[in-house]
């Protein structure tokens, strides 16, 4: 009893925590069809900026519950500027080319992203515990759960809803829509496709960056971070169906609660069992679950 | 197609001579930085093959780590030691998992065979990390290998290794050069055309799919097996998606049009990582991301017409 | 059309890999001259062992090898350089998995020519590179990797290989005897380790020495999160299920102290007491942060266990004032492996002074014995090869008003106790009840 809880309350914050990182790569590629290995970087980013900014805000004393600000500035301003950066500098140099091209273009600015995050700020570990502790933990069936982890699950809910509501009921998320369901018509209407994309970056990598700054506070932020992220970004969002939002949060569930059950019940498995998640999906639905199956040229 | 027609194999073969001569000349690193990366070259030809079909592998390193694997079990479990025998073991254990796999992966195109190919590799990934006997992460070492029975020591045992990676990169490029030309390498330029085409006109194109699945997981198995008797070790980073990522990346920069690109692409790379990791120990991966992106950016005719007639298409 | 501008390029590349090949040949590779003495380094420089590891162990080979040349170290290393010459070191990163670095290792005596190299964090790669020594018959002194399968399976019989560090073996050997004489009524344990061979191998330790001086202990988790996970929600759920007495963890870098956040956060360390193998390499970043009882092991008798002496003073201060922090246990190894070959130099070359051959080097170097700012080290093992060392555990605890880490209740455990006798493989050693330990 005690572990089917601990499943559920474990999965709960795995999946939170997924679908927040995750959901901005899924939104890149939905509209501009580019898979992002660059979101590693990003989520990086956020988190060493987050470190970084609660590290010294804390260190100066100012009142605590305010530091919890400082995560989505940090993330925002990640977002705005690295994101703007990348699109601006590289990414609109190489718009129509293939897409695989365009994976190995994220992959070489992921490439110096690392190197970049290095200069910066060095290999030694940064942290930002204070906010992770400051709300302290709650008892569920005897187990302790911090609230901040929780709080996350709220976090992530609130995302989705909010993004949800950006891409359906506001002006620019229903142009968004439009442009991923067919990108060309979409131009053919008049829809400036180049400045949505540069409005879809920012939007994903202030989304990978709050992904990285809202870990920061549970997490020692070392060089390599990025690198587990993308792996795990990468199988929520083909299972869910890439270009999908919902597609992510299901993927999301689904990853989660697999994880924290191998965890409790199958430790060995733990290593290949996303993997083999995401095998099984796309051996029965090739496209994710919830991608749309694209018409084919004839 | 005689000889005297085609330049290709008038390169291929002056280059297998000229480097079996080089050999014997160059210093000991620089010839092993050669073999090393023909050997690598050969995963990457598997990689390109399936690219000219239009199918991008995010995850050769599969069958590249199954023959460098079947290289090092045969010398250890078979204690079969012969170059020969642990290269065909490691090319028949390729083929026989991706006549199996092929089954399932012949049926997608693009991003998602990338990331089913992916998924398969790091199946593998996992499944030797949590193989204690198998030494997990730190895999285990290969014992030196014989020739026919003889077995050479020190300087001679290197140059028999080159050799033999020489000769077999050799007749691989021979062998994928002469399949290009032919209907069914032909076939793959006209799938990643337009594949409902090909389907009216009659072939099969999950058939011609397959076969080259299987092909491409041989020449890389045969690629993984000689890296093991390079490197005399082999262990699960064979199979991580970085390493797949960087064959590639190898076959984006240097082209899919003809079997020689690949040998030079792989030796640049080699070169590139070796000297940025000698005079910039602390921005090599700045460096080689940043060199990626000059290409891509300022070599388009690096990237052959495959990759731009798709972009003039879409 | 298409084969024409493949040929172009192809011979433009041909010619820029001609010119690189030039360029390499006609890089420096300079002689010895005698009077100085390159010496390879290899340690990680980027990705997640840098931090803990690589760049504290780069510290400490900077350290050492100024100092050395200055002739500043105190007795009995005090002499200029290694046996008169100039230290010129070659640093490289450890990074790029087992190919690259087995290539760059070639690089090094080949092509750099360097007289010998030490290095080598990561045992992947040890093993990789062992076979390798012995074929390029270059001296080399691996500092730090632990597996003990080097000297017992991979290279049986070595000539120019040397390990200055003693195995991995040790640690967990120490932890269980640790654990068991602070907290003798434990029944239980479970363990947390990364899934890779240094966890797996650690783990497989742990629990054949627990299981040889406790037979009745029971192992009641084990889990295994992936390297670099750095989310362990539902890994500590499970543990604080378990019910565990006792955890194990060899956890180090950014897993050690994201797992330390929250593991105290949910209060794991007040239901069990938590062995932290490596701790030590966290701990003054941690601080307040690293809940006190912990079990701290420092992977030998370094950093804050270090015996007390001149060259201990010397070593912590020289590294405060230069790194501002305190050494911890990689940069005491490499220190360690960087004069015991200044001893095996200088024991080979005599009173005379003259640089001598690398063979008289091995000779020296087999079997020594040798002061270091942990203690002393010996060469005792895999025919003289492999150094063995005690191993030290205390217990954490942080004082918020100096603001201090300090380790109480510490244990050393000499060397005969915690390591194999020579030519007796570890788990067989272990297995067999420690037959020729001496405690």
């Amino acid at each position: 009893m005690l572990t089917a809880v601990a499943i559920v309350v474990d999965g709960a914050v795995f999946a939170a925590w997924l679908f927040i990182v995750s959901v901005g790569l899924t939104l890149i590629y939905g509209v501009m069809r580019i898979l992002n290995i660059a979101h590693g970087s990003l989520y990086a980013l956020g988190a060493y900026t987050a470190a970084w900014l609660v590290g010294a805000y804390f260190a100066q004393g100012y009142p605590p519950l305010a530091g919890y600000l400082l995560l989505p500035a940090a993330a925002l301003l990640v977002g705005v500027v690295a994101g703007l950066a990348i699109e601006r500098g590289v990414l609109r140099l190489m718009y129509g080319r293939d897409e695989v091209i365009m994976v190995l273009v994220t992959y070489a600015i992921f490439l110096v992203l690392e190197d970049v995050i290095k200069l910066i700020w060095g290999v030694d570990p940064y942290f930002a515990y204070q906010p992770y502790g400051l709300l302290g933990t709650v008892d569920v069936l005897g187990l302790p759960y911090p609230i901040y982890d929780l709080a996350t699950i709220a976090l992530a809910i609130v995302i989705g809803a909010v993004v949800w509501w950006g891409l359906n009921r506001t002006r620019v998320g229903k142009l968004l829509i439009a442009v991923i369901h067919d990108r060309e018509m979409s131009m053919a209407v008049g829809i400036d496709v180049t400045r949505l994309f540069a409005v879809t970056f920012v939007l994903g990598a202030v989304l990978a960056a709050l992904g990285g700054a809202v870990s920061a506070p549970k997490i020692s932020v070392v060089p390599g971070i990025g690198v587990e992220v993308i792996v795990l970004a990468f199988a929520v969002v083909v299972i869910g169906g890439l270009g999908s939002v919902g597609g992510a949060m299901i993927g999301a569930v689904i990853v989660g609660f697999a994880r924290a059950a191998a965890v409790h019940l199958l430790p060995e498995a733990e290593l290949f069992v996303i993997y083999a998640i995401m095998a099984a999906v796309l051996v029965v639905r090739p496209y994710g679950l919830f991608a749309k199956p694209e018409a084919r040229r004839i | 197609m005689t000889l005297g027609r085609n330049p290709t194999v008038l390169v291929l073969a002056a280059a297998a001579v000229g480097l079996l001569g080089l050999g014997l000349l160059m210093p000991d690193w620089l010839r092993f930085l050669v073999q090393i990366s023909l050997a690598n070259s050969l995963a990457v030809l598997g990689v390109m093959l399936q690219m000219r079909a239009g199918l991008v592998s995010f995850g050769q390193g599969l069958y590249y780590c199954i023959g460098g694997y079947a290289a090092g079990m045969s010398g250890h479990l078979l204690g079969v030691s012969d170059a020969f025998a642990l290269l065909l073991l490691g090319l028949v254990a390729s083929i026989l998992v991706a006549m199996a796999l092929g089954l399932l992966m012949s049926r997608y195109r693009e991003i998602f065979f990338a990331m089913l190919s992916l998924a398969f590799s790091m199946i593998l990934y996992g499944l030797l990390v949590r193989a204690e006997a198998l030494g997990s992460t730190d895999g285990f070492n290969v014992p030196p290998a014989t020739f026919l029975g003889i077995a050479f020591k020190g300087g001679e045992h290197r140059y028999a290794t080159y050799a033999l990676t020489c000769a077999l990169a050799f007749v691989v490029a021979l062998a994928l050069n002469r399949y290009l030309v032919s209907t069914l390498g032909y076939l793959g330029d006209a799938i990643r055309e337009n594949e409902i085409r090909v389907e009216y006109l009659g072939a099969s194109v999950r058939r011609t799919l397959y076969i080259k699945y299987v092909i491409a997981a041989g020449v890389s198995g045969l690629g993984g097996g000689l890296v093991a008797i390079a490197v005399g070790h082999v262990d699960p980073d064979l199979a991580y998606w970085t390493t797949s990522g960087e064959f590639v990346f190898v076959a984006l920069l240097s082209g899919t049009g003809n079997v020689l690109a690949p040998f030079v692409g792989s030796l640049l790379l080699e070169f590139i990582r070796t000297f940025a990791f000698a005079y910039a120990p602390y921005t090599w991966q700045m460096i080689l991301g940043g060199t990626m992106l000059l290409l891509i950016l300022f070599l388009p005719g690096g990237l052959w017409s495959v990759i731009g007639a798709r972009a003039e298409r879409s | 059309m298409l084969r024409g501008t493949n040929a172009h390029r192809a011979s433009a590349l041909g010619a820029g890999i001609a010119l690189a090949v030039g360029l390499g040949i006609a890089a420096p590779g300079s002689a010895q001259d005698g009077s100085s003495l390159r010496i390879g380094i290899v340690t990680f420089l980027s990705g997640g062992a840098a931090g803990p590891f690589g760049v504290p162990a780069r510290n400490a080979a900077e350290l050492m090898v100024s100092a050395l040349n200055e002739g500043s170290v105190p007795a009995p290393y005090d002499s200029k350089g290694i046996a008169g010459a100039t230290i010129e070191p070659i640093i490289i990163d450890e990074a790029g998995g087992t190919q690259t670095q087995v290539s760059e290792y070639r690089n090094l005596v080949e092509r750099q020519n360097v007289d010998l190299v030490i290095g080598y964090i990561s045992s992947g790669d040890c093993q990789a590179v062992a076979p390798v020594v012995e074929e390029l018959k270059r001296l080399t002194v691996f500092f730090d990797c632990g597996t003990p399968q080097i000297f017992e399976e991979t290279v049986t019989d070595p000539q120019y290989l040397f390990r200055t560090g003693p195995t991995a073996t040790m640690d967990s050997v120490g932890a269980a005897r640790y654990l068991l004489e602070v907290a003798p009524d434990t029944e239980s344990f479970a363990g947390i380790n990364q899934n890779y061979a240094w966890g797996q191998d650690s783990w497989n330790d742990f629990v054949a020495a627990m299981k040889v001086l406790k037979p009745e202990v029971e192992v009641v988790g084990e889990q295994f999160p992936k390297l670099y996970a750095g989310q362990y929600g539902a890994e500590i759920s499970a543990l604080l299920t378990s019910g565990a007495d006792a955890v194990h963890s060899s956890f180090w870098g950014g897993d050690l102290e994201g797992f330390v956040f929250q593991a105290a956060a949910r209060g794991l360390f007040q239901r069990s007491k938590v062995v932290l193998t490596t701790g030590e390499t966290a701990m003054f970043r941690l601080g307040a942060q690293m809940p006190d009882g912990s079990i701290i092991g420092a992977r030998g008798p370094h950093g804050v266990f270090a015996p007390d002496s001149p060259l201990n003073d010397w070593f912590r201060q020289q590294y405060f004032d230069r790194y501002g922090t305190w050494p911890t246990y990689p940069s005491y190894k490499m220190a360690q492996a960087i004069l015991g070959v200044k001893t095996a130099y200088e024991k080979a070359a005599g009173a005379g002074g003259a640089l001598p051959s690398q063979e008289e080097v091995i000779a020296a170097f087999e079997g020594l014995e040798y002061e270091a700012p942990s203690g002393t080290v010996k060469m005792a093992i895999g025919n003289g090869h492999q150094a063995i060392q005690g191993v030290t555990y205390g217990i954490y605890s942080y004082d918020r008003d100096s603001g201090q880490p300090s380790l109480t209740d510490v244990r050393s455990y000499q060397a005969e106790c915690v390591n194999p006798p020579d030519a007796v493989k570890s788990l067989d050693w272990i297995n067999s009840g420690f037959e020729g330990a001496s405690c």
